[in-house]
């Protein structure tokens, strides 16, 4: 549980931590809350020669309403999504699902970026960030692109971030009135990854769905959005037969990897439940 | 009683007040001093080379890059230990165990070299350089594969060895069998049974995981040839009975200290390779050195609890009157037989088997076999197997209750020893102390209206569109703890007493000294408070110290509920010869004959005159400057408790469950407790221990589990998979109590820390099984997981 040796840097801006990433290359890994990385260090599962911690660079961190659209430091931590009020207002999504991510010790210093950045499918960001159709902000040597977060995952651990680039920040519309939306998932324990997950975005006209997006935690080698359910659901009101065939099309999609939370039958069945459970939830918000 | 004799009383803080904790103002403080918190000058660090495989053989060790890092003191293979004959210990089982791989590792994670280097970092870096070349050996892993004809030979050290430390082996990954009761007449009440029922379960393999690894610090000085030794030990006598004996060093001159101890539940008992090897790591270089293993060596390679596959008959008539009972269990040891039970009962206190129940024939053989798994068996309640043969005895009488379609309460009450046929004789030849189990069991069935509860699950039940499940577990368990009467148990041929020091100071205070050792149940609390009632001094000016063997008397340690029922005897015993003395110095000071005096709380009076008395205070100054004559001066007694009988603690547990039909979640609804251990000597940590004792059953039956793929490796060895619970998911517990006190003990008390384990683990199950038992279901096996209770709801075809 000790990690080999290592270099330390700790830059105050983006230009410095992005120079810093262009020449120590590969051997160098972005530090940000630390919560992923760390343990693959201590279990030797990686060993970079150096690492860059972004934790002194202040304007990395914090949301902010910007012409438009809602604006997540990539810096700023799981507590301070749930304590920021203009989330509460505009994306009440974020807090709600920041809650179920590990605990109190890991909320405090883990990211929303390094969540997303890691790419690890059962890391919660991932999937919310597809269903809430997030643009991430990257900065490399020749300035900032952006990337929509359907576009983000490309396989575990493995992203349309190159290495020498930076997520610095997340940028989501905010809600319209009686968006209905919810995060259901299911774990083992306090401080679990999902088994399932499911992350719904919704509108209704009256008792029918307007508009639906669904994401799914941890039941495919990415994160992942139900578009086949998505398709079905508008229009349809949501009555158990309607539930039950959502819950049919996403387990026809998922193909999770079976490991000590339960085999691909369990999590198969699970992504299906946990959705219907968000679909539910979601439409008595949208009233 | 008088106002001011009352108020006396409350002054001593004696037994029955629920005084607070004296340890916790350090623990909460930060100020503890643990293990890991010594530091000495010069102390190297010590890591340990582990075998990444199962079972294969070692060819080749290259140290060469390891010993070239700057800052490595010390790389040693077993071939480094063979010349002084270390590389192979005893094992408390009377097996031997490899402290370093001899040839061969035997389970994955087998202690394979040590580093010894200047710092913590330095020999973790050294240990990734040690080249280990292995040969693969094919993995046996569940122990009716491994009695195959043709299983592999895991032990080849026991070739030829037909006879082992528990009678014949049959085979060559045979340990032992061993048998208790009447085979002859168990049969014949099977022969001629009306009803039988049988069942297969397993207990599966779990481990403590005590808050603090184990680890030690091993400081050997050359020059004056004395060992200290600092160690995670519920037992350092033990401890330094067996560092004297493997290393010649004599006793006097090895001193082991258990500082505070973070949770220990049998996990810190045995002896193991880390502590031989950071001792020897200490003689060899003449300087301390620390060794502490980190949270995935400790659920890879210490004592691990459980690992039985049992399987139980009953035999009865059809109003379920148990008329006979036979269990045979094959127990999984893993690669060393490393129990710590006492040496003539390789299987513990299994036996207690017939649990509360009058049971007129009963048999059950145990046979220990060999895997290429760690050895342990020692946690949780496992040395004394009590947790196992609860959880069998519990299990089959609902199985019973079942196929006679009688309610499990009362097939309990028909069945139980009742309150007149105590000294009770199982016919597993335990004599059980006391015990009022219908009284206990009609309190429980009372307090959360227990016909209600069924009224509302048959309502469920006829409810097809109910998402949930609703069970109702009921054990009603009793406990065999304070081990043990020298005369059955020994460990290492050295009986299983206890032992207590008190000496009063001149000016009233005192401090008191035990073989015993706390890892949170509060010893210096409570053994104050049985001070403070037997000789009236106020327990806040009693110290009590324990863990240290250069200042403490011999005692064989706290595990299996042993500390109140042993050395609780012993402080009681050798307070009551402090205060015979009291009684002499007292009547010499009052000028009247000792049969004129009466002790009164804190004094002794002249009976029939309130004005005429003497204090314990005043007493003890006497004992210092004018003692009777012909009578020694100084007011102090040791005493060594060797028990004539064990104790029967019991307990009545309900719990309601429901299950959640589309995702296998389990809620705990309600969990009541109530608990009978005799006398209670401090109400509030009664209470704690019972909560934490719950909490662990929870985390146990709900939970738990260490489990191996067909290569061996361990799956869920860290605290990611491994369920330890925090307060967001246990269960509210509700406790209540009866008193029941032992006949035989000194104090009545009989040991309750064990209780809420061994009790609420059936208890769990038979919550579960309940909710199902509508559907044909008579038996899950723990874990109760929402993924394997929702694989059943699917087998059963009722998954939402
Ligand atoms: C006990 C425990 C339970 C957990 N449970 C959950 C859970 O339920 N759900 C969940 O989603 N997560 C969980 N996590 C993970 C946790 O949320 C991590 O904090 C998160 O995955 C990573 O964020 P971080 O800020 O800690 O990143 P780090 O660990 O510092 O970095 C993670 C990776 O992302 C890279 N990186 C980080 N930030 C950036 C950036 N801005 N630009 C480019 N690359 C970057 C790093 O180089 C590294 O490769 C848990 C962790 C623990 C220890």
């Amino acid at each position: 549980m000790i990690p080999p040796s290592f270099d330390y840097h700790a830059p105050s801006t983006v230009a410095e931590a992005v120079g810093l990433l262009a020449q120590l290359g590969d051997d160098a890994k972005i530090l940000a809350g630390g919560h992923s990385l760390l343990p693959m260090m201590k279990l030797r599962f990686a060993e970079p020669a150096a690492l860059i911690d972004l934790n002194r660079i202040d304007a990395l961190r914090g949301v902010s309403e910007e012409g438009g659209l809602i604006r997540i430091g990539a810096m700023t931590t799981e507590n301070q999504l749930i304590a920021s009020d203009l989330l509460k207002a505009k994306v009440p999504l974020l807090p709600e699902a920041a809650r179920q991510i590990a605990d109190p010790q890991v909320r405090n210093r883990g990211t929303i970026g390094g969540d997303i950045a890691h790419g690890d499918p059962a890391n919660d960001h991932p999937a919310i960030a597809m269903a809430l159709e997030a643009t991430l902000v990257l900065t490399g040597p020749n300035g900032e692109r952006q990337v929509p977060a359907t576009e983000f995952f490309l396989g575990t651990y493995f992203t349309a971030m190159e290495a020498d680039e930076i997520l610095t920040a997340i940028l989501i519309q905010p809600f319209a009135p009686k968006t209905g939306y919810a995060y259901t998932k299911l774990k083992r324990k306090t401080g679990d990854w999902a088994t399932a997950a499911a992350a719904v975005v919704m509108t209704m006209d009256g008792e029918r769905v307007a508009s639906v997006r669904i994401g799914l935690t941890n039941v495919a080698p990415t994160a992942m959005r139900a578009s086949d359910a998505e398709q079905f659901l508008v229009g349809k009101s949501l009555d158990a037969v309607t539930l039950d065939e959502v819950a049919r099309l996403v387990r026809a999609v998922a193909e999770p990897a079976a490991d000590l939370r339960g085999d691909e039958e369990y999590k198969t069945a699970m992504a299906g439940e946990m959705t219907k459970r968000a679909l539910r939830q979601a439409a008595e918000r949208c009233r | 009683m008088n106002a001011p004799l009352k108020e006396r009383e409350q002054a001593l803080m004696g037994i029955g007040e629920s005084r607070l904790r004296k340890e916790d103002a350090r623990f909460i403080q930060g100020k503890g001093n643990y293990v890991d918190d010594v530091k000495m000058p010069g102390m190297l660090h010590m890591d340990i080379v582990r075998s990444p495989l199962a079972h294969a053989r070692i060819k080749r060790i290259n140290k060469e890059a390891a010993l070239a890092m700057p800052g490595v003191h010390a790389v040693l293979t077993a071939d480094d230990l063979k010349p002084l004959k270390l590389h192979w210990m005893p094992t408390l089982a009377g097996d031997v165990q490899a402290v370093l791989a001899d040839e061969k590792v035997v389970f994955q994670m087998q202690e394979v070299a040590i580093v010894i280097a200047d710092d913590r970092y330095i020999a973790a870096d050294a240990v990734e350089a040690v080249e280990v070349e292995y040969e693969e050996l094919p993995v046996v892993i569940n122990p009716f594969d491994a009695l195959k004809p043709d299983a592999p030979v895991i032990r080849e050290d026991l070739a030829g060895k037909t006879e082992g430390a528990h009678g014949a082996r049959t085979h060559h990954n045979h340990i032992f069998t061993w048998e208790a009761g009447d085979k002859s007449s168990a049969d014949a009440a099977f022969a001629n049974a009306p009803v039988t029922v049988k069942q297969d379960m397993f207990y599966p393999r779990v481990h403590p995981c005590p808050l603090e690894t184990c680890g030690c610090v091993a400081s050997f000085d050359p020059v004056r040839g004395e060992l200290t030794t600092y160690i995670t030990s519920q037992a350092p006598h033990v401890v330094r009975t067996v560092v004297s004996m493997l290393s010649g060093i004599p006793e006097s001159k090895v001193r082991i200290i258990s500082p505070d101890i973070g949770g220990g539940f049998g996990n810190k008992v045995g002896v193991y390779p880390g502590y031989v090897c950071a001792i020897v790591a200490s003689i060899v270089l003449g300087r301390p050195v620390k060794w502490v293993e980190d949270r995935i060596e400790n659920l890879s390679s210490t004592a691990f609890a459980r690992d039985y596959h049992m399987s139980g008959e009953l035999a009865a008539t059809p109003d379920g009157k148990i008329t006979g009972l036979r269990v045979e269990v094959v127990a999984d040891h893993g690669a060393f037989d490393a129990c710590a039970d006492p040496t003539k009962f390789p299987a513990g206190m299994f036996h207690i088997v017939s649990g509360s129940y009058d049971i007129p024939a009963a048999h059950c053989s145990v046979k220990g076999v060999y895997t290429n798994k760690a050895p342990g068996g020692v946690a949780y309640r496992c040395s004394f197997r009590v947790t196992e043969a609860v959880y069998l005895i519990e299990r089959m009488v609902d199985v019973l209750a079942q196929k006679l379609g009688i309610d499990k309460a009362e097939i309990r009450a028909r069945n139980f020893i009742r309150k007149d046929q105590f000294p009770y004789t199982s016919a597993f030849g335990f004599e059980y102390d006391s015990g009022d189990y219908h009284t206990a069991l009609q309190k429980v069935l009372d307090a959360v209206d227990y016909k209600a509860l069924r009224a509302e699950q048959a309502a469920k039940r006829a409810d097809p569109n109910s998402p949930t499940l609703m069970g109702i577990g009921l054990v009603t368990f009793t406990e065999v703890v304070g081990a043990g009467p020298s005369k059955m148990c020994d460990i290492l041929g050295v009986g299983m007493f206890d032992s207590c020091e008190i000496r009063v100071h001149p000016t009233g205070s005192a401090i008191a000294r035990m073989g015993t050792i706390t890892q949170g149940q509060g010893h210096q609390t409570t053994y104050a408070q049985i001070i403070a009632t037997e000789l009236g001094i106020p327990s806040e000016v009693i110290q009590v110290e324990e863990g240290d063997t250069s200042t403490a008397p011999y005692g064989l340690g706290t595990y299996g509920s042993r500390s109140t029922p042993v050395a609780g005897a012993a402080i009681a015993l050798a307070a009551r010869k402090i205060h015979a003395k009291a009684r002499k110095i007292a009547a010499h000071l009052l000028e009247v004959a000792e049969g004129d005096l009466e002790w009164e709380v804190d004094r002794f009076k002249v009976r029939g005159d309130d004005s005429r008395f003497k204090t314990m205070k005043d007493i003890s100054w006497a004992a210092y400057n004018q003692p009777p004559e012909g009578l020694e001066p100084g007011l102090e007694a040791v005493h060594y408790y060797d028990p004539p009988n064990f104790t029967y603690p019991f307990g009545i547990y309900l719990c309601v469950v429901d299950i959640d039909k589309a995702t296998g979640e389990t809620k705990i609804r309600r969990f009541y407790a109530l608990d009978d251990c005799g006398t209670r000597i401090n109400p509030m940590i009664i209470d704690g221990q019972i909560h934490g004792g719950l909490t662990e059953g929870f985390a146990v039956a709900m939970g738990q589990l260490l489990s191996f793929d067909e290569q061996g490796n361990i799956q869920g060895n860290s605290l990611m998979d491994y369920f330890v619970p925090t307060a967001v998911e246990t269960p509210k517990w509700e406790t209540d109590y009866t008193v029941t006190p032992s006949p035989h003990h000194p104090l009545g008390a009989k040991g309750v820390a064990e209780s809420p384990h061994v009790g609420s683990i059936p208890t769990f199950t038979s919550a579960i099984v309940d909710a199902l038992s509508h559907l044909g279901v008579t038996h899950v096996d723990m874990p109760h997981t929402a993924y394997r209770t929702w694989k059943e709801l699917k087998r059963l075809g009722v998954a939402q």
